[in-house]
């Protein structure tokens, strides 16, 4: 009653108010970002495997190459210059850009851009693996990857892989140059300066780092020393707003320039506001069910394919990602080199009823789903519940925090797994890798990809996917992805459903801010404000 | 003479003992407390189904690099040894290193606990300076129309969930009157730029010379600070009022009052001073409370405290943050107990 009589009167109070707004202005030469920034844990670009670490790697670290934002298939030189191939495919030599000065004043050589991928290897921190997987080893690794002169850095390779495969590697935040002078006189019983690294800065890049307080704010400043196009931005302020409806508030009054973490209500919310603009970027991560075929009805193959048809695809997109997410049903996510768009289901009742019909169990069967417990996932859960229910499915969702939800997934304890999976980096082999390849599917395996966690055994699959990584042609390498995920959608016991949408809001005198198909494709350095 | 001073002598002798007995059971009460504690919070820490190697390395590490993790952080061992191995590096005052910001535990509180320090500080100031008055005011006029105000106001206090209170406040407040800054501790724009020397911001500010920054901490906690407060003067205004209720009943307030002494001395003085004791311990309580950090509130108004250092350490299993945060909670507690216990000797020199 009270709470009633509270409640109408404040937002009696607010409706009141609303008629005049009070805005204030972010400095012109300062761009203020909320963002949920909690998840960075290291700032070392040999260690950061994190969002938001990696979007401070990619704007304060340049790194030998990079690829168009807009047109993946295109790689450009960054730090090196240009590139060239051995005949054998094994050698690939990279002419380092010359009067390139770290900030701290530096001149940036070929010895800083080995040093930098050799330490990646050496220190063995969890994105090494982007790198360790041409073959290179901490014995091996000073003799692979070395500088032959001061502008030439040569890299060995084990094998003769596809060029784009290590070229897109290399592209990761493993590429990062660091500046070896400054990290190695930080250096502490041979730990290649990585516990001072972990905090602090040493590189090149259109910004540099002023200050990061974990969990509250991160602060970079303008390189102006840089050897590229200097920012317009003197300035960028990140502070950690966790709660979505403070990040709107923030927004419309003006104190940020940027909102990155608003949820379908907040968008909803501040779409008939004329201050402020929405940017969309479709990004590498996609929503999947993983079906473990230890599970006895699971493992049925006309199983897999009936629930790939008890799921409502538009009708989650539409209602429970609104705008942040689109049906995608490939492992591979658009933005990729060779992506398959093909969307073969749909909810289909009666198709999938059959098939379980064919599969001996025309009454449905029970089973469990992990769910983490946070808003979209739980819907989504929700919304999948009754329409497997239509098919006699008896779902039943436990629900868990991530950590909880994920260790169980990892010991391959569950039976349905809906979750959400990002590339490491932006070859297609990332996704290949852990959705369509398991080479060891005992308990004890030395690898544990998606396949191997959903107890799936394919060996023929598996050297299909081995097969891509060694084509050197790039448009028969994008067939050979083609046809593995066509394959992949019938009959794999993933359900694949969607994939991300980032959304930022921005104020509308904010340009040139450019969120790329993955996390490290976001950029601040053309950002202008009017 | 000499007899005198030798039995005076021999009751001193007595008396510190007593205090030394005292002292000691102090000392053997709160060192068992603590070690009770980290016990509990340790054995959780272990029991919950999640990995904490998990939080070390992330979601995609290969298996040998999680095998390395697990043995560098010694979960490989039996679960006392871990104890054991813990347990020796507190007394040194090692709390380890936190996993999620990669810097020794110790650090990371002597960051965040100045937040919620001057949070609750400030909204404990608040919630005595109104609650004890409006408490007063209620029992001296029981049943009139200011008793049901308060009542009321500590109804809405009690019922209304804090995070909805405070996106409201931040709707009226900063976006739509701007009479308070938003989320944060200070404008985004000093981020970076000014180094705290105690953590505590409006101390710091002052100490550095720099009054703009100042009042721009000011702006950002007052709402905070003013929500918080409105909770702890709830309840401060309640006990208040039966306290003082009661103490209006005894007979020496009649007396007191038959003497002739002005009503306003009777209240504040002769009844006030005689609840202060308990009300003490009210306060207390509702400040240590406000000490363990309030998750929501630093949520909405992206408070960086001790509250949301815990929740999120705990969510990715970061056992060294937590058990360091519930130690230091721990700390706290008895520390503003024993505060209190001090008051008391002050307040009632009975107790001493």
């Amino acid at each position: 009653m009270f709470k009633k009589f509270v409640v109408s009167a404040v937002l009696g109070v607010s409706v009141v108010l609303a008629q005049t707004p009070a805005t204030a202005a972010t400095p012109k030469d300062a761009l203020v970002m909320a963002y949920s920034i909690d998840d960075i844990i290291t700032l070392d670009p040999a260690e950061i495997f994190e969002f938001s670490g990696a979007e401070y790697s990619a704007n304060t670290y340049d790194r030998l190459i990079a690829y168009d934002v807009k047109d993946v298939s295109r790689i450009y030189g960054v730090i090196a210059e240009s590139w060239t191939i051995s005949d054998d495919g094994k050698t690939y030599t990279f002419k380092i850009r010359e009067g390139v000065k770290f900030t701290s004043g530096n001149d940036l050589t070929a010895e800083d851009a080995a040093f930098s991928l050799q330490r990646v290897i050496k220190l063995d921190k969890s994105p090494a693996f982007i790198l360790s997987q041409f073959g290179f080893t901490a014995d091996n690794v000073a003799q692979k990857i070395r500088a032959t002169d001061k502008y030439t850095l040569v890299l060995e390779t084990d094998q003769a892989y596809a060029p784009t495969f290590l070229l897109y590697c290399l592209t990761a935040g493993v590429g990062a140059v660091v500046d070896k002078k400054v990290v190695m006189s930080h250096e502490k019983d041979g730990d290649l300066g990585h516990a001072w690294l972990r905090t602090n800065y040493a590189g090149v890049g259109p910004f540099k780092l002023r200050k990061w307080t974990a969990n509250e704010s991160l602060v970079l400043e303008r390189n102006d020393t840089y050897w590229g196009e200097a920012p317009a931005m003197k300035r960028v302020l990140i502070r950690h707003v966790k709660e979505a409806a403070s990040q709107q508030l923030l927004l419309e009054k003006g104190d940020i320039d940027i909102a990155r973490n608003l949820e379908a209500d907040q968008l909803a919310s501040i779409a008939g506001n004329g201050d402020v603009k929405t940017l969309v970027a479709e990004k590498g991560a996609v929503w999947y069910l993983g079906l473990s075929q230890k599970n006895e009805y699971l493992k049925r193959p006309q199983v897999r394919q009936a629930l790939k048809y008890l799921v409502d695809y538009d009708g989650i997109a539409n209602t429970i990602l609104k705008g942040r997410g689109t049906v995608h049903q490939a492992f591979l996510p658009k933005g990729f080199l060779g992506t398959l768009t093909d969307k073969p289901f749909k909810l289909d009742v009666a198709k999938a009823k059959a098939l379980l019909a064919e599969a001996g169990l025309p009454n449905g069967f029970k089973v469990t789903m992990d769910t983490r417990n946070n808003t979209v996932t739980t819907a989504m859960a929700q919304a999948i519940q009754p329409t497997f229910a239509q098919a006699g499915i008896e779902l039943e969702i436990i629900p868990g925090d991530g950590k909880q939800t994920l260790t169980k997934y990892r010991a391959r304890n569950h039976d349905i797994y809906i979750g959400r999976w990002g590339p490491d980096y932006q070859d297609p082999h990332t996704n290949a890798d852990t959705f369509a390849r398991n080479p060891d599917n005992a308990d004890d395996a030395k690898s544990k990809p998606l396949a191997w966690r959903n107890a799936w055994d394919i060996p023929a699959m598996t050297k299909k996917a081995d097969a891509a990584i060694m084509e050197r042609d790039a448009d028969k390498r994008a067939q050979m992805y083609l046809d593995i995920q066509r394959e992949h959608q019938q009959v794999s016991p993933f359900v694949i459903m969607f994939q991300d949408i980032e959304v930022s809001a921005l104020r509308k005198n904010v340009d040139g801010f450019v969120l790329g198909p993955s996390f490290d494709s976001n950029f601040y350095a053309k950002v202008t404000k009017k | 003479m000499t007899d005198l001073a030798k039995s005076g002598g021999g009751m001193d002798y007595r008396r510190h003992f007593a205090r030394l007995k005292r002292l000691a059971g102090t000392v053997l009460s709160v060192a068992t407390t603590f070690l009770g504690l980290l016990l509990v919070t340790f054995l959780i820490g272990r029991v919950v189904p999640i990995d904490p190697v998990l939080a070390a390395v992330g979601d995609r590490a290969p298996a040998d690099i999680y095998e390395r993790v697990r043995e560098e952080m010694g979960l490989n061992l039996p679960l006392w040894h871990q104890f054991a191995i813990y347990l020796g590096k507190v007394l040194q005052g090692d709390f380890g290193q936190s996993v999620l910001t990669a810097r020794p535990v110790l650090d990371d509180i002597r960051r965040v606990f100045p937040a919620t320090l001057e949070l609750a500080s400030v909204a404990t100031v608040i919630g005595v300076l109104l609650g004890v008055p409006a408490g007063v005011m209620a029992a001296v006029h029981e049943g009139k129309w200011i008793d049901h105000l308060v009542r009321f106001i500590g109804l809405i206090g009690y019922s209304v969930p804090i995070f909805w209170l405070g996106l409201v406040g931040l709707l009226v407040f900063y976006a739509q009157l701007g009479w308070v800054a938003g989320p944060g501790r200070i404008d985004f724009i000093y981020d970076g730029y000014f180094d705290p020397i105690t953590g505590l911001m409006l101390v710091d500010t002052l100490l550095q010379g720099e009054i703009e920054i100042f009042w721009n901490a000011l702006a950002h906690i007052a709402l905070p600070a003013c929500l918080l407060a409105y909770f702890s003067l709830a309840y401060i205004a309640r006990m208040t009022r039966s306290l003082m209720l009661e103490q209006l009943q005894q007979e020496y307030i009649v007396t007191a009052r038959v003497k002739g002494l002005p009503e306003r001395s009777v209240i504040w003085r002769h009844a006030l001073g005689n609840v202060s004791v308990p009300l003490v311990t009210v306060i207390a309580l509702s400040y240590a409370s406000l000490l363990e950090g309030s998750v929501l509130t630093e949520t909405i108004f992206a408070w960086p405290g001790i509250g949301l250092y815990i929740t999120n350490s705990l969510l990715n299993a970061d056992m060294n943050a937590v058990l360091g945060g519930t130690i230091v909670i721990g700390a706290v507690f008895i520390g503003v107990n024993m505060l209190s216990d001090l008051l008391y000797t002050v307040l009632d020199p009975r107790a001493n």
